[in-house]
Protein backbone atom coordinates (compact mmCIF):
# COMPACT_ATOMS: atom_id res chain seq x y z
CA UNK A 1 0.00 0.00 0.00
CA UNK A 2 2.98 2.39 0.62
CA UNK A 3 2.63 3.45 -2.93
CA UNK A 4 -0.88 4.55 -3.21
CA UNK A 5 -2.24 8.19 -4.23
CA UNK A 6 -2.16 10.26 -1.41
CA UNK A 7 -5.00 12.93 -1.12
CA UNK A 8 -4.87 16.47 -1.27
CA UNK A 9 -5.73 18.17 1.99
CA UNK A 10 -6.35 21.40 3.67
CA UNK A 11 -7.55 22.87 6.58
CA UNK A 12 -11.21 22.62 5.13
CA UNK A 13 -10.99 18.66 5.37
CA UNK A 14 -7.95 17.76 7.39
CA UNK A 15 -10.62 16.82 10.31
CA UNK A 16 -11.42 13.55 8.00
CA UNK A 17 -7.86 12.38 7.98
CA UNK A 18 -7.30 13.06 11.09
CA UNK A 19 -10.89 10.95 11.85
CA UNK A 20 -9.83 8.13 9.70
CA UNK A 21 -5.88 7.52 11.66
CA UNK A 22 -8.07 7.56 14.74
CA UNK A 23 -10.73 4.89 13.68
CA UNK A 24 -13.65 7.56 13.08
CA UNK A 25 -15.40 8.10 9.86
CA UNK A 26 -16.23 11.52 10.26
CA UNK A 27 -19.07 13.92 8.93
CA UNK A 28 -18.92 17.61 8.15
CA UNK A 29 -22.37 19.15 10.18
CA UNK A 30 -23.55 22.70 9.64
CA UNK A 31 -23.23 24.19 13.33
CA UNK A 32 -26.33 26.47 12.41
CA UNK A 33 -28.44 24.14 10.46
CA UNK A 34 -27.60 21.08 10.80
CA UNK A 35 -26.68 19.60 8.06
CA UNK A 36 -24.83 17.11 6.97
CA UNK A 37 -22.71 16.66 4.14
CA UNK A 38 -19.15 14.76 2.56
CA UNK A 39 -17.47 15.60 1.18
CA UNK A 40 -16.45 18.78 3.02
CA UNK A 41 -16.43 22.04 1.92
CA UNK A 42 -15.78 25.94 4.14
CA UNK A 43 -19.37 26.56 3.90
CA UNK A 44 -22.77 24.96 4.26
CA UNK A 45 -24.31 24.85 1.12
CA UNK A 46 -28.03 24.25 2.54
CA UNK A 47 -27.62 27.16 4.78
CA UNK A 48 -24.80 29.29 3.43
CA UNK A 49 -23.31 29.17 7.11
CA UNK A 50 -18.79 28.85 7.28
CA UNK A 51 -19.61 27.90 10.96
CA UNK A 52 -19.01 24.06 11.06
CA UNK A 53 -17.92 21.09 13.14
CA UNK A 54 -17.94 17.19 12.48
CA UNK A 55 -19.68 14.13 13.87
CA UNK A 56 -18.50 10.59 13.95
CA UNK A 57 -20.78 8.74 11.75
CA UNK A 58 -22.20 5.50 12.64
CA UNK A 59 -20.19 3.58 9.89
CA UNK A 60 -23.18 1.42 8.60
CA UNK A 61 -24.05 1.71 4.79
CA UNK A 62 -25.83 0.73 1.83
CA UNK A 63 -23.71 0.22 -1.55
CA UNK A 64 -25.35 2.42 -3.83
CA UNK A 65 -23.13 1.38 -7.00
CA UNK A 66 -19.97 -0.51 -7.68
CA UNK A 67 -17.20 -1.43 -10.14
CA UNK A 68 -14.31 -4.16 -10.18
CA UNK A 69 -11.26 -2.00 -11.74
CA UNK A 70 -8.81 -4.64 -13.63
CA UNK A 71 -7.03 -2.31 -16.17
CA UNK A 72 -4.53 -0.14 -15.72
CA UNK A 73 -1.97 -0.91 -12.94
CA UNK A 74 -2.99 1.13 -10.26
CA UNK A 75 0.06 2.20 -7.80
CA UNK A 76 -0.12 0.53 -4.71
CA UNK A 77 -2.66 -1.42 -5.23
CA UNK A 78 -3.01 -5.15 -6.58
CA UNK A 79 -5.72 -5.56 -9.48
CA UNK A 80 -8.56 -7.02 -9.52
CA UNK A 81 -10.07 -4.83 -6.49
CA UNK A 82 -13.32 -3.52 -5.94
CA UNK A 83 -14.50 -0.11 -5.08
CA UNK A 84 -17.82 0.73 -3.59
CA UNK A 85 -19.95 3.51 -3.63
CA UNK A 86 -22.05 3.69 -0.32
CA UNK A 87 -24.83 5.76 0.94
CA UNK A 88 -24.12 5.59 4.93
CA UNK A 89 -27.01 6.03 7.21
CA UNK A 90 -27.04 9.58 7.95
CA UNK A 91 -27.59 10.56 4.54
CA UNK A 92 -24.20 11.30 2.49
CA UNK A 93 -22.21 8.86 0.58
CA UNK A 94 -18.81 7.75 1.06
CA UNK A 95 -16.36 5.93 -1.45
CA UNK A 96 -13.67 3.46 -0.55
CA UNK A 97 -12.41 -0.31 -1.48
CA UNK A 98 -14.63 -3.03 -0.73
CA UNK A 99 -12.14 -5.82 1.09
CA UNK A 100 -13.31 -9.17 1.09
CA UNK A 101 -15.36 -9.95 -1.99
CA UNK A 102 -14.38 -12.10 -5.14
CA UNK A 103 -13.89 -9.68 -7.78
CA UNK A 104 -15.22 -12.33 -9.71
CA UNK A 105 -18.55 -12.42 -8.23
CA UNK A 106 -21.69 -12.44 -10.33
CA UNK A 107 -24.16 -11.10 -7.75
CA UNK A 108 -25.49 -7.46 -7.85
CA UNK A 109 -23.65 -5.92 -4.74
CA UNK A 110 -26.37 -2.83 -5.21
CA UNK A 111 -28.04 -2.60 -2.16
CA UNK A 112 -25.76 -4.55 0.17
CA UNK A 113 -24.97 -3.66 3.63
CA UNK A 114 -21.77 -2.34 4.43
CA UNK A 115 -19.68 -1.62 7.20
CA UNK A 116 -16.86 1.26 7.29
CA UNK A 117 -12.90 -0.38 8.63
CA UNK A 118 -9.86 1.69 8.30
CA UNK A 119 -6.76 0.71 6.71
CA UNK A 120 -3.67 2.33 7.89
CA UNK A 121 -1.22 2.78 5.37
CA UNK A 122 1.59 4.96 7.22
CA UNK A 123 1.86 7.63 9.87
CA UNK A 124 0.48 10.15 7.27
CA UNK A 125 -2.27 8.17 5.81
CA UNK A 126 -5.36 5.82 6.84
CA UNK A 127 -7.59 5.21 3.99
CA UNK A 128 -11.70 4.49 4.79
CA UNK A 129 -12.79 1.25 3.84
CA UNK A 130 -15.76 -1.18 3.71
CA UNK A 131 -16.58 -4.93 4.35
CA UNK A 132 -19.91 -6.43 3.82
CA UNK A 133 -21.88 -6.64 7.30
CA UNK B 1 -29.49 40.29 -27.97
CA UNK B 2 -28.79 36.74 -29.10
CA UNK B 3 -25.69 34.82 -30.11
CA UNK B 4 -27.36 32.63 -33.14
CA UNK B 5 -26.48 33.08 -36.74
CA UNK B 6 -24.13 35.75 -35.77
CA UNK B 7 -20.70 33.97 -35.89
CA UNK B 8 -19.82 30.42 -38.57
CA UNK B 9 -16.84 28.07 -38.63
CA UNK B 10 -15.55 28.53 -41.88
CA UNK B 11 -11.84 26.49 -41.92
CA UNK B 12 -11.42 23.54 -40.49
CA UNK B 13 -8.08 21.40 -40.72
CA UNK B 14 -6.23 18.40 -38.72
CA UNK B 15 -3.10 16.26 -39.04
CA UNK B 16 -3.53 12.87 -38.61
CA UNK B 17 -4.53 10.62 -36.16
CA UNK B 18 -2.21 8.50 -35.27
CA UNK B 19 -0.41 6.76 -32.01
CA UNK B 20 2.64 8.40 -32.43
CA UNK B 21 2.89 11.63 -33.99
CA UNK B 22 7.18 11.58 -33.72
CA UNK B 23 6.21 15.27 -33.21
CA UNK B 24 6.06 18.02 -30.63
CA UNK B 25 2.29 19.27 -29.45
CA UNK B 26 3.39 22.53 -30.57
CA UNK B 27 4.16 21.37 -33.86
CA UNK B 28 0.75 19.26 -34.14
CA UNK B 29 -0.72 22.49 -32.83
CA UNK B 30 0.68 24.60 -35.70
CA UNK B 31 -0.03 22.41 -38.62
CA UNK B 32 -3.82 22.07 -37.79
CA UNK B 33 -4.62 25.75 -37.43
CA UNK B 34 -2.25 26.39 -40.41
CA UNK B 35 -4.89 23.59 -42.12
CA UNK B 36 -7.81 25.36 -40.56
CA UNK B 37 -6.61 28.74 -42.27
CA UNK B 38 -5.54 27.58 -45.74
CA UNK B 39 -8.98 25.49 -45.80
CA UNK B 40 -10.60 29.19 -45.97
CA UNK B 41 -8.34 31.71 -47.55
CA UNK B 42 -7.31 33.61 -44.71
CA UNK B 43 -4.03 34.43 -43.30
CA UNK B 44 -2.10 33.56 -40.28
CA UNK B 45 -1.39 37.75 -39.88
CA UNK B 46 -5.65 38.35 -40.03
CA UNK B 47 -5.91 35.82 -37.00
CA UNK B 48 -6.59 38.60 -33.36
CA UNK B 49 -8.19 35.90 -31.12
CA UNK B 50 -7.40 32.02 -30.15
CA UNK B 51 -9.30 29.76 -28.07
CA UNK B 52 -8.24 25.84 -26.73
CA UNK B 53 -8.20 23.78 -23.75
CA UNK B 54 -6.67 24.53 -19.77
CA UNK B 55 -5.52 21.22 -20.23
CA UNK B 56 -3.56 22.10 -24.03
CA UNK B 57 0.50 22.53 -23.33
CA UNK B 58 0.36 24.72 -26.26
CA UNK B 59 0.20 28.61 -25.20
CA UNK B 60 -1.73 31.22 -27.43
CA UNK B 61 1.55 32.91 -27.71
CA UNK B 62 3.53 30.01 -28.71
CA UNK B 63 1.13 28.95 -31.65
CA UNK B 64 1.16 32.84 -32.36
CA UNK B 65 4.45 32.76 -32.86
CA UNK B 66 4.88 30.17 -35.05
CA UNK B 67 2.70 30.71 -37.26
CA UNK B 68 3.48 34.40 -37.74
CA UNK B 69 0.48 35.88 -36.64
CA UNK B 70 0.77 39.95 -35.69
CA UNK B 71 -1.20 41.36 -32.73
CA UNK B 72 -3.76 39.01 -30.75
CA UNK B 73 -6.90 41.40 -29.11
CA UNK B 74 -8.56 37.77 -27.49
CA UNK B 75 -7.45 34.78 -25.83
CA UNK B 76 -9.19 32.40 -23.37
CA UNK B 77 -9.07 28.97 -22.64
CA UNK B 78 -11.94 27.02 -20.83
CA UNK B 79 -11.38 24.66 -18.28
CA UNK B 80 -12.91 20.64 -17.50
CA UNK B 81 -11.31 18.21 -20.01
CA UNK B 82 -13.19 17.57 -22.74
CA UNK B 83 -16.17 19.57 -21.48
CA UNK B 84 -14.11 22.60 -23.01
CA UNK B 85 -14.24 21.43 -26.53
CA UNK B 86 -17.60 23.04 -27.38
CA UNK B 87 -16.98 25.71 -25.19
CA UNK B 88 -13.71 26.97 -27.19
CA UNK B 89 -16.24 27.78 -30.47
CA UNK B 90 -19.03 29.44 -27.96
CA UNK B 91 -15.81 31.48 -26.93
CA UNK B 92 -14.50 32.30 -30.49
CA UNK B 93 -18.30 33.17 -31.81
CA UNK B 94 -18.81 35.47 -28.87
CA UNK B 95 -15.47 37.26 -29.55
CA UNK B 96 -17.00 37.68 -32.97
CA UNK B 97 -20.33 38.91 -32.78
CA UNK B 98 -19.78 41.39 -30.30
CA UNK B 99 -16.69 42.73 -32.44
CA UNK B 100 -14.13 41.49 -29.78
CA UNK B 101 -12.25 39.97 -32.30
CA UNK B 102 -12.39 39.72 -36.14
CA UNK B 103 -10.88 36.48 -36.68
CA UNK B 104 -10.54 33.67 -33.92
CA UNK B 105 -9.19 30.03 -34.38
CA UNK B 106 -10.01 27.15 -31.55
CA UNK B 107 -7.55 24.20 -31.53
CA UNK B 108 -6.51 21.59 -29.56
CA UNK B 109 -3.27 18.86 -30.05
CA UNK B 110 -1.86 16.02 -27.74
CA UNK B 111 0.19 12.83 -27.87
CA UNK B 112 -2.05 12.07 -25.75
CA UNK B 113 -1.05 8.51 -26.79
CA UNK B 114 2.95 9.12 -26.91
CA UNK B 115 3.15 10.78 -24.26
CA UNK B 116 0.87 11.46 -21.45
CA UNK B 117 -1.96 8.97 -21.67
CA UNK B 118 -5.22 9.89 -19.97
CA UNK B 119 -6.16 6.02 -19.95
CA UNK B 120 -3.52 5.29 -17.66
CA UNK B 121 -3.95 6.71 -13.63
CA UNK B 122 -4.21 9.95 -13.58
CA UNK B 123 -1.42 10.41 -10.68
CA UNK B 124 -1.45 14.29 -12.06
CA UNK B 125 -4.96 14.86 -11.16
CA UNK B 126 -4.82 14.19 -8.01
CA UNK B 127 -1.30 15.66 -7.12
CA UNK B 128 -3.00 19.21 -8.35
CA UNK B 129 -2.78 21.86 -5.14
CA UNK B 130 -5.94 23.22 -6.21
CA UNK B 131 -9.56 22.90 -5.63
CA UNK B 132 -9.67 19.88 -8.39
CA UNK B 133 -7.08 18.32 -6.54
CA UNK B 134 -8.84 18.24 -2.98
CA UNK B 135 -11.52 16.92 -5.37
CA UNK B 136 -10.03 13.96 -6.13
CA UNK B 137 -8.99 12.91 -2.66
CA UNK B 138 -12.04 11.30 -2.10
CA UNK B 139 -11.68 8.59 -4.89
CA UNK B 140 -8.25 8.62 -6.78
CA UNK B 141 -6.55 7.24 -3.01
CA UNK B 142 -9.59 5.00 -3.05
CA UNK B 143 -8.30 3.05 -5.98
CA UNK B 144 -11.06 5.00 -8.21
CA UNK B 145 -8.36 6.63 -10.36
CA UNK B 146 -8.88 6.64 -14.34
CA UNK B 147 -11.80 7.73 -16.34
CA UNK B 148 -12.93 4.48 -17.35
CA UNK B 149 -13.39 3.57 -13.49
CA UNK B 150 -14.75 6.99 -12.88
CA UNK B 151 -17.77 6.25 -15.63
CA UNK B 152 -18.40 2.46 -14.39
CA UNK B 153 -19.43 3.40 -10.99
CA UNK B 154 -22.03 5.52 -13.00
CA UNK B 155 -23.14 2.70 -15.67
CA UNK B 156 -23.34 0.17 -13.23
CA UNK B 157 -26.21 2.49 -11.02
CA UNK B 158 -27.85 3.19 -14.31
CA UNK B 159 -27.71 -0.55 -15.27
CA UNK B 160 -29.39 -1.03 -12.18
CA UNK B 161 -32.16 1.78 -12.04
CA UNK B 162 -33.03 1.18 -15.91
CA UNK B 163 -32.50 -2.26 -16.67
CA UNK B 164 -29.86 -1.11 -19.81
CA UNK B 165 -27.40 -3.70 -20.34
CA UNK B 166 -23.75 -4.40 -21.29
CA UNK B 167 -25.42 -4.82 -25.02
CA UNK B 168 -27.09 -1.82 -24.77
CA UNK B 169 -23.70 -0.06 -23.88
CA UNK B 170 -22.25 -1.89 -26.82
CA UNK B 171 -24.57 -1.00 -29.52
CA UNK B 172 -22.60 2.58 -29.47
CA UNK B 173 -19.59 0.88 -30.34
CA UNK B 174 -21.07 -1.04 -33.31
CA UNK B 175 -22.60 2.12 -35.05
CA UNK B 176 -19.51 4.13 -33.95
CA UNK B 177 -17.36 1.39 -35.36
CA UNK B 178 -19.13 0.88 -38.73
CA UNK B 179 -18.96 4.76 -39.23
CA UNK B 180 -15.69 4.33 -38.56
CA UNK B 181 -14.59 1.33 -40.79
CA UNK B 182 -15.85 3.62 -44.06
CA UNK B 183 -14.18 6.58 -42.80
CA UNK B 184 -9.90 6.90 -44.28
CA UNK B 185 -9.00 8.90 -41.60
CA UNK B 186 -10.05 6.70 -38.98
CA UNK B 187 -7.94 4.57 -36.94
CA UNK B 188 -10.53 1.89 -36.87
CA UNK B 189 -10.69 2.58 -41.33
CA UNK B 190 -11.70 -0.76 -42.59
CA UNK B 191 -13.00 -2.17 -38.86
CA UNK B 192 -15.86 -2.67 -37.97
CA UNK B 193 -17.44 -4.88 -35.14
CA UNK B 194 -19.89 -7.10 -34.06
CA UNK B 195 -21.83 -6.61 -30.80
CA UNK B 196 -20.37 -10.48 -30.20
CA UNK B 197 -16.52 -8.89 -30.55
CA UNK B 198 -18.08 -5.75 -27.85
CA UNK B 199 -19.38 -8.79 -25.24
CA UNK B 200 -15.89 -10.64 -25.81
CA UNK B 201 -13.29 -7.76 -25.49
CA UNK B 202 -11.83 -7.85 -21.87
CA UNK B 203 -13.25 -6.16 -18.73
CA UNK B 204 -11.42 -2.66 -18.25
CA UNK B 205 -13.49 -1.58 -15.44
CA UNK B 206 -16.59 -3.82 -14.81
CA UNK B 207 -18.86 -3.34 -15.92
CA UNK B 208 -16.89 -1.50 -18.65
CA UNK B 209 -15.35 -3.11 -21.96
CA UNK B 210 -12.48 -2.86 -23.59
CA UNK B 211 -15.10 -1.26 -26.56
CA UNK B 212 -16.42 0.41 -24.60
CA UNK B 213 -13.73 3.09 -24.01
CA UNK B 214 -12.59 5.43 -26.85
CA UNK B 215 -8.88 5.34 -28.29
CA UNK B 216 -6.06 7.35 -27.19
CA UNK B 217 -4.69 9.61 -30.17
CA UNK B 218 -2.11 11.42 -31.28
CA UNK B 219 -3.13 14.90 -33.48
CA UNK B 220 -4.40 17.97 -33.41
CA UNK B 221 -7.24 19.74 -34.92
CA UNK B 222 -8.09 23.44 -35.46
CA UNK B 223 -11.50 25.73 -36.70
CA UNK B 224 -11.86 29.18 -37.87
CA UNK B 225 -14.35 31.42 -36.57
CA UNK B 226 -15.82 34.55 -38.04
CA UNK B 227 -18.72 36.44 -38.36
CA UNK B 228 -21.53 35.51 -40.49
CA UNK B 229 -21.12 38.72 -42.38
CA UNK B 230 -17.72 37.88 -43.20
CA UNK B 231 -18.24 33.93 -44.17
CA UNK B 232 -20.31 34.79 -47.19
CA UNK B 233 -16.83 36.04 -48.57
CA UNK B 234 -15.15 32.99 -47.79
CA UNK B 235 -14.54 29.65 -50.03
CA UNK B 236 -16.15 27.22 -47.96
CA UNK B 237 -20.15 26.86 -47.31
CA UNK B 238 -20.14 28.60 -44.15
CA UNK B 239 -21.13 26.29 -41.14
CA UNK B 240 -23.47 28.72 -39.15
CA UNK B 241 -23.34 29.21 -35.11
CA UNK B 242 -27.41 28.71 -34.49
CA UNK B 243 -26.60 27.78 -30.34
CA UNK B 244 -23.58 27.65 -28.61
CA UNK B 245 -23.90 26.50 -24.35
CA UNK B 246 -22.25 25.36 -21.35
CA UNK B 247 -23.09 23.46 -18.87
CA UNK B 248 -22.56 22.64 -15.07
CA UNK B 249 -24.92 21.04 -12.60
CA UNK B 250 -25.68 21.47 -8.84
CA UNK B 251 -22.70 19.62 -6.37
CA UNK B 252 -20.87 19.20 -9.73
CA UNK B 253 -17.58 17.23 -9.30
CA UNK B 254 -14.82 16.32 -12.06
CA UNK B 255 -16.03 12.58 -13.37
CA UNK B 256 -17.03 11.85 -9.35
CA UNK B 257 -20.27 13.80 -9.72
CA UNK B 258 -21.73 11.16 -6.74
CA UNK B 259 -23.38 12.97 -4.12
CA UNK B 260 -25.80 14.35 -5.76
CA UNK B 261 -29.71 12.58 -5.23
CA UNK B 262 -29.39 11.17 -9.34
CA UNK B 263 -26.13 10.61 -9.85
CA UNK B 264 -26.48 11.03 -13.60
CA UNK B 265 -24.96 13.43 -15.55
CA UNK B 266 -27.56 16.70 -15.70
CA UNK B 267 -24.54 18.85 -16.73
CA UNK B 268 -25.63 17.98 -20.55
CA UNK B 269 -29.12 18.85 -19.62
CA UNK B 270 -27.99 22.21 -18.76
CA UNK B 271 -26.69 22.63 -22.23
CA UNK B 272 -29.43 21.14 -23.99
CA UNK B 273 -31.88 23.13 -22.19
CA UNK B 274 -29.85 25.91 -23.48
CA UNK B 275 -29.33 24.77 -26.94
CA UNK B 276 -32.78 24.20 -27.63
CA UNK B 277 -33.71 27.62 -25.89
CA UNK B 278 -31.12 29.97 -28.12
CA UNK B 279 -32.36 27.54 -31.74
CA UNK B 280 -35.45 27.81 -30.89
CA UNK B 281 -34.95 23.82 -32.15
CA UNK B 282 -36.08 20.69 -30.95
CA UNK B 283 -34.71 17.30 -30.51
CA UNK B 284 -36.96 16.27 -33.45
CA UNK B 285 -35.34 18.75 -35.91
CA UNK B 286 -31.68 17.02 -35.51
CA UNK B 287 -31.65 14.70 -38.48
CA UNK B 288 -28.12 13.67 -36.85
CA UNK B 289 -25.84 14.29 -33.82
CA UNK B 290 -22.45 13.98 -32.76
CA UNK B 291 -22.35 12.96 -29.28
CA UNK B 292 -19.02 12.80 -26.97
CA UNK B 293 -18.11 9.50 -26.53
CA UNK B 294 -15.00 9.16 -24.28
CA UNK B 295 -17.11 6.32 -22.27
CA UNK B 296 -20.57 4.43 -24.51
CA UNK B 297 -22.88 4.59 -21.35
CA UNK B 298 -22.89 8.56 -21.18
CA UNK B 299 -23.92 8.42 -25.43
CA UNK B 300 -27.42 6.56 -23.84
CA UNK B 301 -27.66 9.32 -21.03
CA UNK B 302 -26.81 12.26 -23.41
CA UNK B 303 -29.69 10.71 -25.32
CA UNK B 304 -31.89 11.02 -22.60
CA UNK B 305 -30.60 14.23 -21.22
CA UNK B 306 -30.86 15.98 -24.38
CA UNK B 307 -34.54 15.30 -24.80
CA UNK B 308 -33.96 12.15 -27.48
CA UNK B 309 -36.07 10.17 -25.41
CA UNK B 310 -37.01 9.72 -22.10
CA UNK B 311 -35.42 8.86 -18.78
CA UNK B 312 -34.09 5.27 -18.99
CA UNK B 313 -35.53 4.80 -22.48
CA UNK B 314 -32.07 5.29 -24.53
CA UNK B 315 -31.41 1.38 -24.23
CA UNK B 316 -34.55 0.97 -26.95
CA UNK B 317 -33.59 4.26 -28.78
CA UNK B 318 -30.23 2.90 -29.87
CA UNK B 319 -31.60 -0.92 -30.99
CA UNK B 320 -32.00 -1.78 -34.52
CA UNK B 321 -29.60 -0.04 -35.78
CA UNK B 322 -31.42 4.05 -35.21
CA UNK B 323 -27.84 5.53 -34.19
CA UNK B 324 -26.30 4.20 -37.48
CA UNK B 325 -26.48 5.87 -41.09
CA UNK B 326 -29.75 5.00 -42.16
CA UNK B 327 -31.33 5.24 -38.93
CA UNK B 328 -33.70 7.36 -37.45
CA UNK B 329 -31.25 9.59 -35.75
CA UNK B 330 -27.64 8.66 -36.71
CA UNK B 331 -24.53 9.37 -34.09
CA UNK B 332 -20.76 10.14 -34.98
CA UNK B 333 -20.92 9.61 -38.67
CA UNK B 334 -16.47 10.03 -38.51
CA UNK B 335 -16.70 7.06 -36.08
CA UNK B 336 -16.73 8.96 -33.19
CA UNK B 337 -13.37 8.50 -30.44
CA UNK B 338 -13.83 5.18 -30.38
CA UNK B 339 -13.51 4.60 -34.02
CA UNK B 340 -11.74 7.39 -35.67
CA UNK B 341 -9.62 9.12 -33.05
CA UNK B 342 -10.02 10.75 -29.44
CA UNK B 343 -9.66 14.88 -29.80
CA UNK B 344 -11.00 15.48 -26.82
CA UNK B 345 -14.33 16.19 -28.81
CA UNK B 346 -12.90 18.76 -31.38
CA UNK B 347 -12.61 16.02 -34.12
CA UNK B 348 -16.44 15.72 -33.78
CA UNK B 349 -16.91 19.35 -34.43
CA UNK B 350 -15.13 18.48 -37.30
CA UNK B 351 -17.50 15.74 -38.40
CA UNK B 352 -20.41 18.21 -38.30
CA UNK B 353 -18.83 20.88 -40.08
CA UNK B 354 -18.27 18.07 -43.08
CA UNK B 355 -22.21 17.21 -42.77
CA UNK B 356 -23.21 20.99 -43.11
CA UNK B 357 -20.74 21.26 -46.47
CA UNK B 358 -21.96 17.86 -47.40
CA UNK B 359 -18.49 16.52 -47.43
CA UNK B 360 -18.87 13.89 -44.90
CA UNK B 361 -17.53 10.31 -45.55
CA UNK B 362 -21.11 8.66 -44.28
CA UNK B 363 -23.10 11.75 -45.09
CA UNK B 364 -26.96 12.50 -43.80
CA UNK B 365 -29.30 14.14 -45.34
CA UNK B 366 -29.18 17.70 -44.32
CA UNK B 367 -32.02 19.24 -46.72
CA UNK B 368 -34.90 18.97 -44.47
CA UNK B 369 -33.47 19.60 -41.19
CA UNK B 370 -30.10 21.64 -41.89
CA UNK B 371 -28.66 20.94 -38.35
CA UNK B 372 -26.33 19.37 -36.28
CA UNK B 373 -26.19 18.64 -32.11
CA UNK B 374 -22.50 18.36 -31.09
CA UNK B 375 -21.88 17.44 -27.48
CA UNK B 376 -18.02 17.72 -25.58
CA UNK B 377 -17.55 15.54 -22.53
CA UNK B 378 -19.72 14.46 -19.76
CA UNK B 379 -18.89 13.72 -16.84
CA UNK B 380 -17.54 17.03 -16.21
CA UNK B 381 -18.99 20.76 -16.47
CA UNK B 382 -19.53 20.90 -20.70
CA UNK B 383 -20.36 22.06 -23.66
CA UNK B 384 -22.76 21.82 -26.67
CA UNK B 385 -23.49 23.34 -29.99
CA UNK B 386 -26.10 23.42 -32.73
CA UNK B 387 -24.48 24.24 -36.08
CA UNK B 388 -26.58 25.05 -39.20
CA UNK B 389 -26.54 25.12 -43.08
CA UNK B 390 -28.24 28.27 -42.88
CA UNK B 391 -28.25 31.24 -40.77
CA UNK B 392 -26.81 34.77 -40.57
Amino acid sequence: MSGVLRPQKNRDTAYFWEGTAAGELRLQKCNACGALRHPPGPACPECGALDRGHVQASGDGEIFSWVVHRHPQVPGRQTPFVIALVTLAEGPRVLGELLGVDPDTTDDLIGARVRIDFQRVDDELTLPVWRLA
Amino acid sequence: MSLSGKAAIVGIGATEFSKESGRSELQLAVEAVGHALRDCGIAPSEVDGLTTFTMDNNSEIAVARELGMGDLRFFSRINYGGGAACGTIQQAAMAVATGVADVVVAYRAFNERSGMRFGQVSSWANAQVNTNGLDNAWSYPMGLSTPAGTVAMQARRYMHEYGATSEDFGRVAVADRRHAATNPQAFFHCKPITLEDHQASRMIVDPLHLLDCCQETDGGQAFVIVSAERAKDLPQVPTYITAAAQGSGTDQFVMTSYYRDDIGIPEIGVVGRELWRQSGLRPDDMPMAVLYDHFTPYVLTQLEELGFCGRGEAKDFVKDGAIEVGGRLPLNTHGGQLGEAYLHGMNGIAEAVRQVRGTSVNPVSLDEKPHVLVTAGTGVPTSGLILSRHGG
